[in-house]
């Protein structure tokens, strides 16, 4: 979910069911590379493929997407908001650091 | 330089969640800020308006952590613990976790490693649950009580920090 192509196909598959060559079509990727992506989304049961064997057009599953991506947004949400503050705490100790070493130095 | 462009969150597995994030610091400093108590409280606060009166951490192998999340507004409580697996200084944690209230079977087991180039330190958090049921009752428990800080809480903390940036 976090990789942007995965996150495109969902959203092209979010109108409607689509081959692998339709759904490679907006993207500077080959098919086999799509088709990677693809296998990733439906490991994650977000996506399921038709019956047609030669097409194997895939068809969005919305629930678990939406419940995945609710829950990742939350998830993420909180893992952004509390690092923002590891950033801030991280500059502080760097600053002290130089510091102590400037008087250390004229110290000696 | 944008490091919070850097935060990547992925299920690797059916079992893991995996958390990535770069910061602009010596992984000596990061491993810090992840192990010593008085480090850990500043950012580890949870979603707006807990607090974090528990933090006690003995960093060896078989010793155990604890946090204790408190909202303040009705006093209600929320609780982790677990007991250190494995500890390499200023690279790698792995550490058991399971919460009081426990919303899922089993206890999850917690991988933190620490990568420096140049300065920058890559951190790695990947926490296994026992399945992949435990996972997603996890994820959703987590929900239900709003683990989520939101956008207004970073946006606010935002420019107080780019404002300690200059």
């Amino acid at each position: 979910m976090a990789n942007p192509t995965r996150r495109a196909l969902l959203a092209r598959l979010a109108s409607g069911k689509l081959a692998v060559s339709e759904l490679a079509e907006p993207f500077a990727l080959s098919q086999p590379a799509i088709s990677r992506h693809l296998k990733v989304l439906e490991r994650a049961g977000l996506i399921s493929s038709g019956s047609d064997a030669q097409k194997r057009p895939r068809t969005l599953d919305a629930r678990p997407l939406a419940e995945a991506t609710e829950w990742l947004e939350t998830y993420r949400e909180y893992w952004e908001a509390s690092f923002a503050r590891l950033d801030g705490l991280l500059n502080e100790l760097k600053t002290k650091k130089t510091k102590r070493k400037r008087t250390a130095a004229r110290k000696r | 330089m944008f490091l919070s462009e850097s935060f990547t969150l992925s299920t690797p597995s059916e079992c893991e969640i995996q958390v990535t994030r770069d910061f602009d610091a010596p992984r000596g400093l990061v491993f810090d800020a992840f192990t010593k108590p008085e480090l850990v409280r500043r950012w580890l606060l949870g979603p707006p308006g807990w607090t974090m009166p528990v933090c006690e951490i003995d960093l060896r192998v078989g010793g155990a952590y604890r946090y204790v999340w408190r909202l303040e507004s009705d006093g209600s409580q929320m609780a982790v613990g677990g007991v250190f697996r494995d500890i390499v200084l200023r690279e790698r944690l792995v550490a058991t976790e399971r919460f009081d209230d426990a919303w899922y079977p089993g206890e999850a087991l917690v991988t933190t490693a620490f990568v420096e180039t140049n300065g920058i330190t890559k951190t790695t958090i990947v926490v296994r649950y026992e399945s992949r049921e435990a996972r997603d009752t996890a994820r959703r428990s987590g929900m239900e009580y709003g683990m989520a800080a939101g956008y207004d809480r970073l946006e606010e903390l935002l420019p107080k920090l780019t404002g300690e940036h200059i």
